[in-house]
């Protein structure tokens, strides 16, 4: 972190009065700490946004006679974590919420799951909790037990209370949980007039299986499996955030190989999404051609990873203290023809689909998200990129091997379906340059080293760009190697309030490809 | 538009033939031979008792989304499962074969039922996935009911994390050619 932006903040933070703040720790590296006390919660929070740091998450522990409550926030590149301890009696907090946006559901998730009271939270509101357990008892509370009380039929969420359309002509159009495709589950309830949209709004925690509660007391190559499973199509990204945190909290270091093996494991995957979402967003207007083309490209690219690494989705590729495969011989020259082919055949695809006008009026001005919002929104990957945010924790926060490659973060300000198009397009073929270029620099060596257990209470903070933008993860073990709490932030959870956004004023009709331009992941948010 | 044209004709047909599940003993030769046959009997199947259609709902009651995507998979140009008569369909009115995926988390046990009540009888369900066949990394929790056999009757499950498109296949191949 630079010393200025934390100085000059520590400077802000004294002069409203907020000069309890402890010692700023080094143990969440490379993330600094920052404690306050509870009652300056939401004044610290006013002052980090007129500094302009970006609000990235917040998550709390029950540990025992207190409760520890974090909120994750990054400016330029640093990040920082605001902590702050409450006891079980007397969880009550000043929300952050009047002051960013981004925290308005996770402040409700966290109310949800710990009993946490946020003071001034602009929407009381129930969020990830629907009727799987009682109101009045919290699932990540320590005392709870996994298993909860043995349930009878869980009642469906039916009295939530929807904002309501009113006025001549307005309609409701309800759609979900159960989608009509092959989609993950989720609630829309739309407000139209005509066929234009009014509102939306979201109704997510359908998908949610306590993957918080089930990571407690598991071991890091168990937590590295369940990591895998946060979301399916982001089984590196996750897994690579959980084992760096995990790594950071025991000390390891891993061999440079396997930073390298993880690069382009992560490449590998952000070139499969992307081929897919733009297959996906021709067919969502009625373009098969392109459906077939980019799904035929990125089967090619699954089965290579078959090949090469054992697993289509290249899940548990990726375990504590580096990776489970390396690469034979001629991996890299096979690998490096197909790089090129399909290069070629983007090429191609890419004149075709220039010329089809048809395609240009459905993608172009649909689903607007401005640039101040996605500010405001604290936006993420191909989403905010294609709203002016340039933001990319592989160039301006970065890992092993990002900290040893260049490369250019492709971004466009128009904030379109059709910016988001090409910035997946871009984003793409700087996948593939990576790609050689892992594949060029690949050091001999070990691809992993064997495990140490941390000692108790060893915490660790990870940041890695998944497909989707920012995956951040933290973890604290307890004793003997076992994992007291683990919190993944899938970039979804953020940038899911930016679909009720753009979508406004659009068509009916045009909300999927509205949806699938953003591609936000259900379970990643459900957890 | 000439270009898309060629570029449609230089990727020729892709799709491919579905090997049964490989037995150990049989040769390549006779695998190649087998694929003709359940593929024959298949159609011959969809044909006979499905009125030449076969119609799947799928439903995600929890899932990472990792089964979906190899679900996905199945209508790619390799696979083109349409070929065999076997189409997804938007609604569990129009299906013969509930595709389920995940643990089911409890808050989608409700709508898992009715999608289920909503499915005309003769019905069959599937279960996918490492998550369908038993609850998989999840189990079952305050969160999740664990396989979808402790929500709704299964007929068939077919494992894997997640089940390639071709375990999909011949777990449906297997389901339809059930007496
Ligand atoms: S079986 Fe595997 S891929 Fe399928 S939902 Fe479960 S964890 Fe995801």
């Amino acid at each position: 972190m630079s010393v200025d932006s934390l100085t000059s903040l520590r400077l802000k933070l004294a002069a409203q009065d907020i000069d309890n703040v402890s010692s700023v720790h080094r143990f969440l590296s490379p993330a600094m700490v920052l404690q306050l006390d509870a009652r300056d919660w939401g004044k610290a929070a006013e002052i980090t946004k007129s500094e302009h740091w970006r609000w990235a998450g917040i998550w709390a522990e029950d540990r025992g006679a207190e409760l520890v409550v974090n909120a994750c926030l990054e400016h330029q590149g640093s990040y920082l974590i605001l902590r702050t301890l409450l006891t079980p009696e007397r969880a009550i907090l000043p929300s952050q919420a009047p002051h960013y946006w981004a925290a308005d559901r996770p402040e409700r998730h966290i109310r949800d799951l710990f009993g946490i009271h946020f003071e001034g939270h602009p929407d009381p509101r129930r969020w990830i909790r629907h009727q799987a357990w009682d109101e009045n008892v919290f699932p990540l509370r320590k005392h709870f037990a996994a298993a909860g009380t043995p349930p009878g039929e869980t009642p469906p969420d039916r009295d939530y209370p929807f904002l309501k359309a009113e006025g001549a002509s307005v309609y409701e159009i309800p759609v979900g949980p159960v989608h009509a495709g092959i989609i993950e589950p989720g609630h829309f309830r739309f407000q139209a007039v005509g066929e234009t949209v009014l509102h939306l709004e979201e109704r997510l925690g359908y998908v949610h299986k306590g993957i918080e509660k089930l990571a407690e007391g598991r071991d890091p190559a168990g937590l590295a499996r369940l990591a895998g499973r946060v979301s399916g199509d982001t089984t590196v990204g996750h897994t690579w955030a959980a084992c760096m945190a995990m790594e950071r909290a025991a000390g390891i270091e891993i061999p440079l190989r396997a930073a390298y093996l993880r690069g382009l494991l992560a490449e590998r995957e952000r070139v499969i999404n992307h081929l897919w979402d733009l297959g996906a967003l021709c067919n969502d207007v009625g373009f098969a051609f392109g459906h077939y083309q980019f799904g035929r490209l990125r089967e090619q690219w699954l089965r290579e990873n078959q090949l090469h690494f054992g697993h289509r989705l290249l899940m548990d590729r990726i375990v504590p203290g580096g990776v489970a495969v390396d690469l034979g011989p001629d991996a890299a020259g096979t690998m490096g023809r197909s790089i090129a082919a399909l290069r070629g055949e983007l090429d191609e695809l890419l004149t075709i689909l220039d010329s089809n006008s048809s395609l240009e009026d459905r993608f172009l001005g649909a689903g607007v998200l401005s640039t101040e919002l996605a500010a405001a929104l604290g936006a993420l990957g191909f989403v905010g990129r294609s709203s002016g945010q340039t933001f990319d924790v592989r160039r301006d926060a970065p890992y092993a091997p990002y900290d040893r490659l260049t490369f250019n973060v492709p971004t466009e300000s128009q904030g379109d379906v059709a910016s988001r198009f090409w910035v997946r397009y871009k984003e793409l073929r700087v996948g593939l340059r990576l790609l050689e270029a892992l594949l060029e620099g690949l050091p001999e060596g070990m691809v992993a080293v064997p495990w140490q257990i941390p000692p108790e209470g060893a915490e660790g903070f990870a940041a890695v760009e998944g497909w989707r933008g920012e995956i951040l993860c933290y973890v604290r073990f307890g004793a003997g190697n076992a994992i007291a709490r683990y919190w993944p932030r899938d970039p979804s959870i953020v940038n899911w309030p930016a679909l009720e956004k753009l979508v406004l004023g659009n068509i009916v009709p045009d909300f999927p490809v509205c949806n699938k331009s953003v591609n936000g992941s259900y379970s990643g948010h459900d957890l | 538009m000439l270009r898309l044209y060629s570029k449609i004709f230089k990727t020729g047909v892709l799709t491919e033939k579905v090997p049964k599940p490989p037995s150990p003993g049989i040769g390549v030769a006779e695998r190649e031979e087998a694929i003709e046959q359940v593929g024959r009997a298949l159609k011959g199947i969809v044909d006979k008792r499905f009125r030449g259609s076969l119609a799947i709902r799928q439903v995600d009651a929890g899932s990472c989304n990792g089964c979906e995507l190899e679900i996905h998979a199945l209508n790619n140009v390799y696979y083109d499962v349409e070929r065999f008569g076997v189409h997804f369909v938007a609604s569990p009115r129009h299906a013969d074969v509930l595709l389920v995926t995940g643990p089911v988390s409890r808050h989608m046990e409700a709508a898992l039922k009715r999608t289920y009540e909503a499915t005309p009888d003769p019905k069959w369900v599937i279960a996918v996935g490492d998550c369908g066949a038993c609850g998989g990394e999840f189990g079952v929790s305050y969160a999740s009911c664990g396989a979808v056999s402790n929500v709704i009757p299964v007929d068939l499950a077919i494992p894997g994390c997640p089940p390639s498109p071709l375990a999909l296949l011949q777990g449906l191949l297997s389901l339809c050619g059930r007496q």
